[in-house]
């Protein structure tokens, strides 16, 4: 398997969960928005995306339902749970948590 | 509570799989197309845009796959998996036709003996709770299996407080009157309660009423299930016909249900009530057979059968001292002589397994080495390592699933054949042995092997699976360690086999030794040219002596006088038979001694013992005078003047059974085997028939014919009175060849001979495979020896030694595990010690040699490599 560090393993839950968090989007619009908040720096590979989205479905942190674009196209909408809220709290902890330990490794080995 | 949604939501998944799948196609599309669009909108051409879009994508199918695998039960990659496995095994047919042959055979040995196993052993009797059934004896001096007298048996059944209900048999040759002439037929004479005792219940008509075994009842008579289907086709109006037995009329009052065996008193084909066979206290005709009451055990009703048996000695001392009693667990006494046999059996066809198994195991890891190439490169382009071993559990379980089935099918078809091939007469005597088919438990035994196996087979490639799937292994320069990494395991495995091949091989041998020593036990006769025939005189013509001794004199005049016929006598018993007839003698001068241990007794004519064959020591035979004047004389067997008489005193002293006058020793003769092949021979005397005319006897024939003889014989005698029935005609050869030992014995080792030499042959082929292998990974180890002056001689002795090394290593382990087995089925043998260096010799000595050609094909193949081609070759 080809790993590309687009993106740090195990953080792509916890951006799918962030971007649902500002209201339903398609997969397409999850993809997107991510691009665009991260200003073209994430790329969501759309081989993950879709496992990624599945997984989240079967864990019940996010909810699916058919609905229509602004173009009038017919798309399947992803809606966070409260559980899927609570997932992103403490995924975005854990996330902090750790940066945080990486900065003070980083900070320690160059002050040493 | 996360778990219980998350199942119930991938269940709902499952069940929608096509709308799952249509819905994330058109999820995806939806996305390929948006993005086409953006594309497009950065000015780019519509081609060209979806183009991007599509690389951009990434593989479609991979990206539904993983969307499918995270929501799945891993349903669709099985398929996947199972697919390509296919293909891998059809593309190298020479492996799995090995595979599943393999497999097949071993799994076809297994079920087919476990089926008789469950046949025998394992399905309950045909009775209601069969382990409340108890089997009952009287015990002597000479042993504990003896026969009850009727009045023990009234008081018995009135004393004991262990038992529901108590009943008594005794099995009965009938002579029946059938338009065709007379005809012995098998039967058993019963108290009129022991269907009820067994808890059976008559398939037609009514079981025996109470007092229908009183002399007063009227005769009654029910059919065993095959007597109905063989005498009456199973007609339903057999009830209330009559049938003559023994010259009297029974009335057909039911028939006994399909499944129902009894085998103490089988073959019977006729069940009648105790009518004329009831006698004093000191005549013992019966066996008894007992239900214990709930909750009483074997130990407390032996324990209360003491009491009972003891107040009898007190009050009856003349006729019931030292007579106790014996209870058996009646399920023990059908199945204890069965057991060790098929235990046995059941163990080789299991070591034959094992042996496929192992064998298939290290086809399938010498493939996986041989595979580390293609795994390497499906590891670089992708493939993960669970996802490989995967592959390899499925091609493993594909070749056991595969195996099974025509193992199975084999072995049902083989049951379906055994069911013609079993002998009348030993399927008379092991009635169970008709219950062989694929029963439920057959099914749960066979499925218990196939997960066993499974697992074998998933297990054993994950194990020996390359650690990492590195770049490395896609160059030969890994193959070398891995190679060596094989050859250790395999090896082990090659040991393993060659060793279990060994234990069948020795185990055959012994069975194989102990049957042939069995045919040529001594018997004391010359069994060759010998005709032999049971006689039976209807007891109404023939009530007293001397209407049978005429009739004997008669017999033996007209037999003689036919074509091809040296001699002929007459005996109360045939040799080889169930050596029984047995009574205690008394030494004039010596009363004491021997004196409660009984002997076998046989009446014989003047002319038995030369028709037979037997060999005179001492003395003289009987002669027609000793008949005419009367004078009271006995031949002796050597055992017999061994244990009573000083070395060459017997001729001339005097010895006393029953209530006869004392009779003078005129005669020893080697021993005779009068009981079965395999027991000790017992101390025998032999009175002249006119000692004791009884109107049931055998006829031996000593003749140039033999078989051909049979139908003469039995027609010249009709012609004397067509009322005698003439039964068991077969020649001595046949009777010793086809008596039960003998065929338990030819049975058992011919099966394990087969066993044995399909492991043989597995274990042969399973070394050349390592051998093989070895050389065909060392080539390039061989040319490099031979280009540094290596002659070939030394190379094959290279190869030839590391086969030697494995062959001596298996021998080793399989002739040590010999001892262990042989020792434990010991009781088996006959005539052969568990310890018998010259088949242990032999075995080694096959196996070596075999060993020897299989390895020397590859150490050929490396002698001839030619090294230049070798090098260039890698």
């Amino acid at each position: 398997m080809t790993k590309r560090a687009e993106l740090l393993p195990g953080t792509l839950d916890m951006l799918i969960l962030r971007t649902l968090e500002r209201g339903p989007l398609h997969g397409y619009g999850i993809a997107l928005s991510i691009r665009r908040i991260s200003e073209d720096v994430l790329t969501v590979e759309e081989g993950s995306l879709y496992p990624a989205l599945q997984r989240s479905l079967l864990e019940g942190w996010v909810k699916a339902e058919w609905g229509k674009t602004e173009t009038n196209r017919r798309a399947r909408f992803y809606t966070l749970t409260p559980e899927g809220h609570r997932q992103l709290g403490v995924e975005m902890s854990e996330f902090e948590q750790m940066i945080a330990a990486i900065g003070r490794v980083l900070a320690g080995s160059q002050a040493g | 509570m996360r778990a219980i949604g998350r199942l119930v939501r991938r269940m709902g998944l499952l069940v929608q799989r096509g709308r799952f799948r249509s819905e994330l196609e058109e999820e995806m599309r939806f996305h390929r197309e948006e993005m086409e669009r953006e594309i497009e909108a950065g000015g780019v051409n519509g081609a060209e845009a979806r183009r991007a879009a599509r690389r951009r994508f990434g593989n479609e199918t991979r990206v539904r796959e993983r969307s499918q695998e995270v929501v799945g039960f891993q349903f669709e990659t099985v398929a996947q998996d199972l697919r390509f496995a296919v293909r891998q095994l059809r593309r190298n047919k020479g492996f799995t036709v090995t595979a599943v042959v393999t497999l097949a055979l071993g799994i076809c040995a297994s079920v087919a003996i476990f089926a008789i196993v469950d046949a025998a052993l394992i399905r309950p009797l045909p009775y209601r709770e069969p382990s409340r059934l108890v089997s009952l004896y009287e015990a002597i001096s000479v042993g504990p299996q003896f026969h009850i007298s009727w009045p023990d048996y009234l008081d018995w059944k009135r004393m004991n407080k262990s038992f529901d209900a108590l009943d008594i048999y005794a099995t009965r040759s009938y002579m029946e009157k059938t338009p065709q002439g007379v005809q012995m037929v098998d039967g058993v004479d019963v108290s009129d309660g022991l269907f009820k005792t067994l808890g059976v219940t008559p398939a037609l008509g009514r079981d025996f009423r109470t007092g229908e075994d009183l002399a007063s009842a009227p005769r009654t008579v029910i059919l065993s299930y095959g007597a109905w289907q063989k005498r009456y086709g199973g007609r339903k109006d057999v009830l209330g016909q009559t049938v003559t037995l023994n010259g009297e009329l029974n009335t057909i009052i039911g028939v006994l249900p399909r499944e129902f065996h009894f085998v103490p008193a089988e073959p019977a084909e006729f069940w009648a009530t105790i009518h004329d066979t009831r006698s004093e206290r000191g005549s013992h005709n019966f066996l008894g057979v007992a239900r214990m009451k709930k909750g009483v055990g074997l130990e407390q009703a032996a324990a209360d059968m003491k009491t009972v048996t003891a107040q009898l000695e007190r009050q009856y001392p003349d006729t019931n001292r030292g007579r106790g009693s014996t209870v058996l667990s009646l399920t023990e006494v059908i199945r204890g002589d069965v057991r060790p046999v098929l235990v046995m059996l059941l163990c080789g066809a299991a070591l034959l397994l094992l042996i496929a198994c192992v064998n298939v195991v290290s086809l399938l890891l010498t493939r996986a080495e041989n595979r580390r190439r293609e795994i390497a490169v499906r590891g670089a382009l992708g493939a993960s390592r669970v996802r490989l071993m995967r592959q390899f559990v499925t091609e493993g379980l594909l070749l056991v699933a595969t195996g099974s089935v025509v193992g199975a099918t084999l072995a049902a078809v083989a049951l379906r054949a055994a069911e013609d091939l079993v002998p009348a007469d030993m399927l008379a005597r092991m009635p169970y042995l008709a219950g062989m088919r694929m029963s439920g438990h057959v099914l749960l035994f066979t499925a218990g092997i196939v997960v066993l196996a499974g697992i074998v087979f998933g297990i054993a490639p994950v194990l020996r699976m390359p650690e990492s799937v590195s770049n490395e292994s896609l160059n030969d320069g890994g193959r070398t360690a891995a190679g060596t990494g094989w050859k250790r395991f395999g090896s082990k495995l090659v040991v393993v086999e060659l060793a279990t091949a060994v234990v069948l091989l020795v185990s055959a041998g012994l069975l194989g030794k102990s049957f042939y020593r069995l045919l040529h036990v001594e018997t004391g006769m010359r069994a060759e040219h010998l005709a032999t025939a049971m006689i039976s005189l209807p007891r109404a013509q023939y009530a007293k002596d001397d209407q049978i001794q005429l009739l004997t004199k008669n017999l033996l005049e007209r037999v003689e006088r036919l074509p091809g016929v040296a001699s002929a006598g007459i005996v109360s018993d045939l040799p080889v038979g169930s050596g029984d007839g047995m009574t205690a003698v008394q030494v004039v001068g010596n009363p004491e001694l021997h004196k409660n241990d009984e002997i076998v007794a046989r009446f014989a004519s003047p002319g038995y013992f030369s028709a037979l064959g037997a060999r005179l020591r001492e003395g003289r035979y009987f002669t027609e005078e000793d008949e005419m004047t009367k004078l009271p004389v006995v031949v002796i067997n050597q055992t017999m003047a061994r244990w009573y008489f000083a070395s060459g005193q017997a001729i001339g002293q005097q010895i006393k059974a029953w209530d006869k006058p004392p009779a003078r020793v005129i005669g020893v003769i080697d021993d005779i085997r009068e009981g079965p092949l395999e027991l000790e021979v017992r101390p025998a005397f032999y009175l002249p028939s006119s000692a004791g005319p009884d109107p049931g006897f055998g006829l031996v024939v000593r003749t140039e014919l033999e078989e051909e003889l049979l139908p003469a014989l039995s027609a010249a005698i009709h012609e004397l009175d067509p009322g005698i029935a003439v039964y068991a005609e077969s020649t001595m050869s046949g009777k010793i060849h086809d008596s039960p030992s003998a065929t338990i014995h030819r049975g058992s080792a011919w099966l394990v001979g087969g066993f044995a030499a399909t492991a043989l042959l597995l274990g042969v082929v399973g070394l050349y495979g390592v051998i093989a292998y070895s050389v065909s990974q060392r080539t390039r180890e061989i040319g490099v020896r031979m280009a540094l002056g290596a002659g070939r001689g030394r190379v094959m002795k290279m190869v030839m030694r590391e086969a030697g090394w494995l062959t001596v290593m298996g021998i080793a382990a399989g002739l040590a595990c010999s001892v262990v087995a042989a020792t434990m089925m010991r009781g088996l043998l006959f005539g052969v010690s568990a310890w018998d260096g010259s088949t242990l010799i032999a075995v080694a000595v096959v196996l070596g040699g075999a060993a020897l050609a299989a390895s020397a094909i590859p150490a050929r193949r490396a002698a001839s490599v030619d090294p230049m081609e070798a090098l260039r070759a890698e």
